[in-house]
């Protein structure tokens, strides 16, 4: 009789078991591959691998950067020396700050791309906000070409540019990048107007009827009502246009001439600065890698610094501005 | 006198864009009249003023049949773009669709990602780039080049080389396409996804029938802000061609001028093809738009 339990008791406990088994696996399943969607373990790992990877793939230059820049000579032409330098060698850092002539060729980068970028952000929003709010005839034709010019190269418009701006005694200042700006033209500024054009669209009419209504004129419902409530566009227009017109060589170079210069300006001709500074006739004192790269590092640290300040305004803006139209 | 309301609106209207239109006779249309005025003459610079012989087609002749290199260099460039463009879409999605992943530190991978709209300075990219901080090691490793240098002619073999050894650069050109493409999917309502995964789509699915039609439109943006991007940037040899020609004495502003018309023309047939080719696909499909 015994026996005869137990062995009835076995057959029973390996249906238990194997159907734990099953639930377990179908669980495990689910966890792994995921009932809908993307929330299973396999393609969250698979997703994290590829954000880590391609990530990496990003911040290799800049890595490499800093590696390289604290790298002594020593450090430089030791093969066993690949990423960490055997000691911190500020010493490139200075000798870059120098042949940079750091703070003057920042004030006048500063110069060049704040100004027009304030200028743009303010100009490009008054003109969006007309077409985006007013109907006037001729309007679609108008807004038609303000998007035609965004694909005009600057390249064919850039020799007329510089005689006319050589005419006005505009060359080697400032002033050929601002003025431009002033009236919503400039460095990419029919994108700039269709962010602003797009973002004002969102914005109901009730808002400013009711402006209206309390008295408010244009220009008060523009600045006090629209503008405060466009935060998330200003940021991003002001952002984009000061970052390209920090970037931009071409032009600054062919503008500003030999009377000013920017930063990124500074790293192509930085060999011959250092030469003519540090001219050394040994091999210790000649330019290598590291100080080339904290140069360069010093060049775009100033935007990284904007970057880690702006960075999670910027990031969480995009949502919010519907960046492009439909 | 009295306005009526519509008048008044057209009128205020006109005066906010009014400082555009100012800027555009100023700053667009005019130089684009004068420099296509000059791209028929050549252009002396005399302190007397600007001197200007009328030579007909003859600076857009030369171009293509005595210059030895702009032909030359135009082909090649356009070449290596046809390659990129589409890389540089197809990557930008790619990551857009993967940061748009309900995933832990976000934020982080966000700002990652952006990092290439922030430093993408034609001289700090090729500073790096001469340097080696922009290839991967690993492709060289595995020999892949070596290997692709084989088996296909040197004619394609050469631009997916040069592609390759570009591949940082590539990711670094995509920084704006990528918000593009993310603010794009932000707006896809997600009740459209959940409906989908109810009825039994799989992910893989859900991306073809779903997502894609979708973010179409962004495509097209973004093919044409790629295209734009990509000819406009210092890189290129051709513009580097036309800035040299500016100031030689034997060409001058003249010819400069022709190159860059060729060179627009060249662009403007290349967005006209890529808008084109888009309609017809978008008419072929006609279920999965709307």
């Amino acid at each position: 009789m015994r026996e005869s339990t137990i062995v009835k008791e076995k057959p029973w406990q390996s249906e238990n078991v194997r159907e734990k088994t099953r639930r377990g696996l179908a669980r495990s399943k689910s966890l792994l591959l995921g009932r809908k969607g993307n929330d299973g373990l396999i393609p969250k790992i698979i997703i994290y691998v590829l954000l880590v990877s391609i990530g990496f793939i990003y911040l290799y230059p800049l890595l490499y950067m800093v590696s390289q820049s604290f790298k002594s000579l020593d450090d430089l032409l030791d093969p066993t020396v690949a990423w960490i330098p055997r000691s911190l060698d500020w010493d490139n850092y200075v000798k870059a700050w120098h042949v940079l002539n750091y703070m003057d060729t920042l004030g006048s980068s500063l110069l060049n791309s704040v100004l027009p970028a304030i200028a743009q952000t303010v100009s490009c929003a008054i003109v969006g906000y007309g077409f985006a709010k007013y109907r006037f005839p001729g309007k679609t034709f108008l807004f038609g070409v303000m998007l035609l010019t965004f694909i005009v190269p600057k390249q064919v418009i850039m020799i007329p540019m510089f005689l006319l701006f050589k005419e006005y005694g505009m060359l080697e200042t400032p002033l050929p990048f601002i003025v431009p700006s002033l009236f919503a033209q400039g460095l990419r500024g029919a994108l700039f107007i269709l962010i602003y054009y797009q973002f004002f669209r969102t914005i109901p009419v009730a808002l400013e009827e009711a402006a209206q209504i309390d008295g408010a004129g244009t220009l008060k419902t523009f600045f006090r009502i629209i503008l405060p409530i466009s935060m998330p566009s200003i940021v991003v227009v002001f952002l984009f246009s000061m970052v390209w017109h920090w970037n931009e060589t071409y032009l600054a170079s062919l503008y500003l001439g030999n009377a000013m210069t920017t930063l990124p300006l500074e790293l192509k001709t930085f060999n011959d600065s250092f030469k003519a500074m540090y001219t050394g006739t040994s091999k210790l004192t000649d330019v290598n890698e590291s100080i080339r790269m904290a140069g360069t590092l010093l060049i775009v640290l100033p935007l990284l610094i904007l970057y880690l300040f702006a960075q999670k305004r910027f990031t969480q803006v995009i949502d919010k501005t519907g960046l492009t139209g439909e | 006198m009295k306005l009526t309301k519509r008048r008044r609106e057209a009128l205020v209207g006109y005066l906010l864009i009014l400082p555009w239109i100012i800027g555009f006779v100023l700053f667009m249309a005019y130089p684009l009249y004068f420099s296509f005025y000059m791209s028929f003459n050549k252009v002396l610079i005399t302190p007397y003023g600007i001197e200007t012989h009328y030579l007909g087609w003859s600076n857009y002749k030369d171009a293509f049949l005595t210059d030895p290199e702009f032909s030359q260099k135009l082909f090649l460039f356009l070449k290596s773009n046809v390659l990129m463009i589409p890389i540089v879409i197809v990557f930008s999605l790619f990551v857009a669709l993967l940061i748009n992943q309900p995933i832990r530190g976000r934020g982080i991978f966000r700002a990652i990602f952006f990092l290439p709209v922030i430093i993408t300075s034609g001289e700090v990219v090729q500073e790096l780039f001469s340097q080696g901080a922009a290839t991967i090691p690993l492709i060289e490793k595995y020999g892949i080049v070596t290997m692709l240098q084989d088996n296909l002619s040197p004619a394609w073999a050469d631009p997916i080389v040069g592609v390759i050894n570009q591949f940082i650069l590539i990711l670094w050109y995509s920084g704006v396409q990528i918000l593009i493409f993310l603010a794009g999917l932000q707006k896809v309502n997600t009740q459209v996804y959940e409906a989908a995964s109810i009825d039994g789509a799989s992910p893989w699915v859900i991306f073809w029938k779903i997502t894609l039609p979708e973010v179409k439109p962004f495509i097209l943006v973004n093919l044409i802000y790629t295209t734009i991007d990509l000819f406009t940037n210092g890189f290129s040899d051709v513009i580097k061609l036309i800035q040299d020609n500016m100031f030689k004495t034997d060409t001058g502003f003249g010819y400069a001028s022709a190159l860059a018309w060729i060179y627009f023309a060249v662009i403007f047939v290349m967005l006209l093809i890529i808008v084109l080719f888009f309609r017809n696909k978008e008419r072929g499909v006609p279920a999965a738009r709307r």
